[in-house]
């Protein structure tokens, strides 16, 4: 870390999901039957940092723990491992009020919004919450900010029920900066809403980046999302960070086998009629993922030693990391 | 400054506007609601529209006792509904025990939801052993005959309004927490509620403000069928002789006064309360029923 600080440093982070057993299964296990806890390894030592001011994607199939990863890094949940730094600082010592700096924006705008509660009591909730306003003020602030993410204040006294889904998206952005972060979390936030109206919430998390000097880490699927707005993506395959680039390196030169497949298969107005092969199998159960390598039973290139052993991340250029067993080899003959 | 674009909202009928005409679309439910109103109305104002003071014992004559309908008094006045074997006006006595009834059972209706929402939230928010010490006693409530427990507290108890109340919501909270819990449940992973979380809101906020709110549909249908089942239960109890006192005389204490007439031919003594208590029941019960389809949450939006 030669330069300043990150604004967000993970450092190993995991999550595990326990299904405990239950009474039955207890009494089961200690009879001596073969029953054991489900445990989900969600999130599984991911590692990386976020610089101030900079937009990130994070990439990934469904069920690969990006949104799990997300909702740590938001404060949602607590990791079962490893470290989150805010600023420079671990985020369990912060006080309520400073770890309100990284806010998310959620997926689905109609489960986000209490459909019993008024836009305007949504919007300035965390005014309240977070004691950042007299209550006299709130009005006023709330009307603000419905200003800033395209919102007529006079619709304050209405449910979200009354509003389309782009504009409850601008009633959840609006909340988040209520509070003023300076880490907004994108999990799938446009993924629910038409074409049209993507592109104009895309540009006003832009606008509001340039304004109120935001960084944003985004969690998607959408690979022309990510090149639209993106300066660096990381691609998440089961629970781990596979690769890590700036986006024009990571679209122009990808390394890791999965992300290879993954940027093959963009659909494209060029090539017609041709098939699309999808990466072959499944993703793997999280609940018992493969040993070695997380992506070897899909490989292409799969060698013995990936069955076996994790790849470690490694910088392959400047700034462009990957975690696969192809770099040691180039590594060994190059040495 | 990104540009105002779908900016109106979209026009929508307001909520109670379109639970009120899905209501009225079964004519059964609305004649059972005006009726509900009509007994409600009866019970309130019975001390101004009865034609007689039951507990005013001075002004029963025991010459007009057992007094078929329709006869008439020394004094001239008409007992449409007759009169009981002291010279009580049955008329008088129904819109009194209605009364009677409808407040025992409204109040413990309303203690139970209360008491029962609270625990069903408190279990369902924050799980674990607490969420199974707490349902565990609902199974063992549920198990029970709600009959059964309300004699054992009122044998220990002794006699008295105050105490078949708390009878009654022993009874009945069990199912309110169990209502509730299945509700908040499913609210609880709502992402608005991690939303809340987020913006850093205590537990009793998210609870309070965010999940109790969306939870109170189906708790509001459980407790007009519970305030039918507490009035059949205050009458059952009262009518063992165990329920409220005779100063007080509710409807099952009526219907018990004119049990041991009944095959002398005096039939109106216990028929008539009868009457009024299936119809109290009936009408709260066909209501619940309406209110849970237009409720439903499948059926909203």
């Amino acid at each position: 870390m030669s330069e300043t600080t990150p604004l967000l440093a993970v450092e190993g982070v995991a999550k595990r999901f326990v299904k405990g057993l239950d009474l039955a299964a207890r009494i089961g296990a200690r009879l001596g039957a073969q029953v054991r806890e489900e445990v989900v390894h969600a999130v599984d030592g991911a590692s990386f940092s976020v610089a101030r001011g900079e937009v990130v994607g994070l990439v990934g199939e469904s069920g690969c723990g990006k949104s799990t990863l997300g909702r740590l890094v938001a404060g949602l949940l607590e990791p079962s491992a490893g470290k989150i730094f805010l600023d420079g600082a671990l985020r369990e010592r912060l006080t309520p009020r400073e770890r309100l700096a990284v806010q998310m924006i959620f997926q689905d705008p109609y489960a986000s919004l209490n459909p019993r509660m008024r836009v305007g009591n949504i919007i300035g909730e965390g005014l309240i919450t977070g004691k950042l306003a007299r209550r006299r003020e709130i009005p006023d602030i709330v009307a603000g900010l419905m200003q800033q993410v395209g919102l007529d204040p006079s619709y304050r006294n209405r449910f979200p029920h009354q509003f389309s889904g782009g504009q409850r998206q601008r009633i959840g952005i609006a909340r988040a900066l209520a509070v003023r972060p300076q880490l907004l979390v994108c999990d799938e936030a446009v993924s629910a809403l038409d074409v049209s109206i993507q592109a104009q919430i895309l540009n006003l998390f832009m606008d509001l980046r340039g304004q109120l000097d935001l960084t944003y880490l985004f969690i998607t699927h959408d690979l022309g999302v990510v090149q639209y707005l993106c300066d660096r993506v990381l691609i998440m395959y089961l629970g781990r960070i596979v690769e890590s680039a700036p986006t024009a390196a990571l679209f122009a030169n990808p390394n890791h086998p999965y992300t290879r497949a993954l940027l093959a298969e963009i659909p494209r107005l060029r090539q017609r009629r041709r098939d699309f092969k999808p990466i072959s199998g499944e993703i793997p159960s999280p609940m018992d993922p493969p040993p070695g390598c997380h992506f070897h039973p899909r490989c292409p290139h799969a060698m013995a030693h990936c069955r076996v052993e994790v790849p470690v991340y490694r910088e392959i250029a400047p700034g462009h990391g990957a975690a696969c067993h192809l770099n040691d080899e180039k590594n060994v003959k190059e040495a | 400054m990104s540009a105002v674009e779908d900016s109106a909202p979209l026009a929508t009928t307001p909520r109670w506007r379109r639970i009120a005409t899905d209501f009225a679309e079964s004519r059964l439910a609305l004649a059972a609601l005006v009726v509900v109103f009509l007994v409600l109305g009866a019970a309130f104002l019975a001390p101004w529209i009865s034609p007689q003071n039951p507990y005013d014992l001075a002004s029963l004559d025991i010459m007009d006792g057992r007094l078929p309908p329709g006869a008439e008094s020394f004094t001239g006045m008409t007992y449409w509904l007759g009169t009981d074997s002291q010279g009580r006006d049955m008329l008088s006595a129904i819109l009194h025990g209605l009364r009677t009834s409808l407040v025992v059972a409204v109040s413990a209706g309303v203690l139970a939801l209360l008491s029962g929402m609270v625990l069903g939230l408190v279990a369902a928010y924050f799980g674990g052993r607490l969420d199974a010490l707490i349902m565990r006693v609902v199974d063992l409530m549920l198990g029970f005959p709600a009959i059964l427990i309300a004699l054992i507290v009122l044998v220990i108890l002794g006699k008295g309004t105050e105490k078949v109340i708390l009878a009654l919501i022993l009874v009945q909270w069990a199912y309110f927490a169990r209502a509730a819990r299945s509700a908040a449940l499913v609210e609880r992973n709502r992402e608005y509620v991690e939303a809340a979380r987020g913006l850093g809101a205590s537990h009793g906020r998210i609870l309070f403000r965010h999940i109790l709110p969306n939870c109170l549909a189906p708790i509001i249908v459980v407790g007009t069928v519970q305030v039918a089942n507490a009035i059949s239960l205050e009458a059952t109890l009262s009518f063992l002789g165990i329920g409220l006192p005779i100063t007080e005389p509710s409807l099952g204490l009526l219907i018990a006064n004119g049990f041991k007439y009944l095959l002398s031919g005096y039939y109106w003594i216990s028929l008539f309360p009868g009457f009024a208590l299936v119809l109290a029941v009936v009408s709260i019960n066909l209501v619940g029923d309406q209110l849970r389809e237009v409720l439903n949450p499948r059926t909203l939006r």
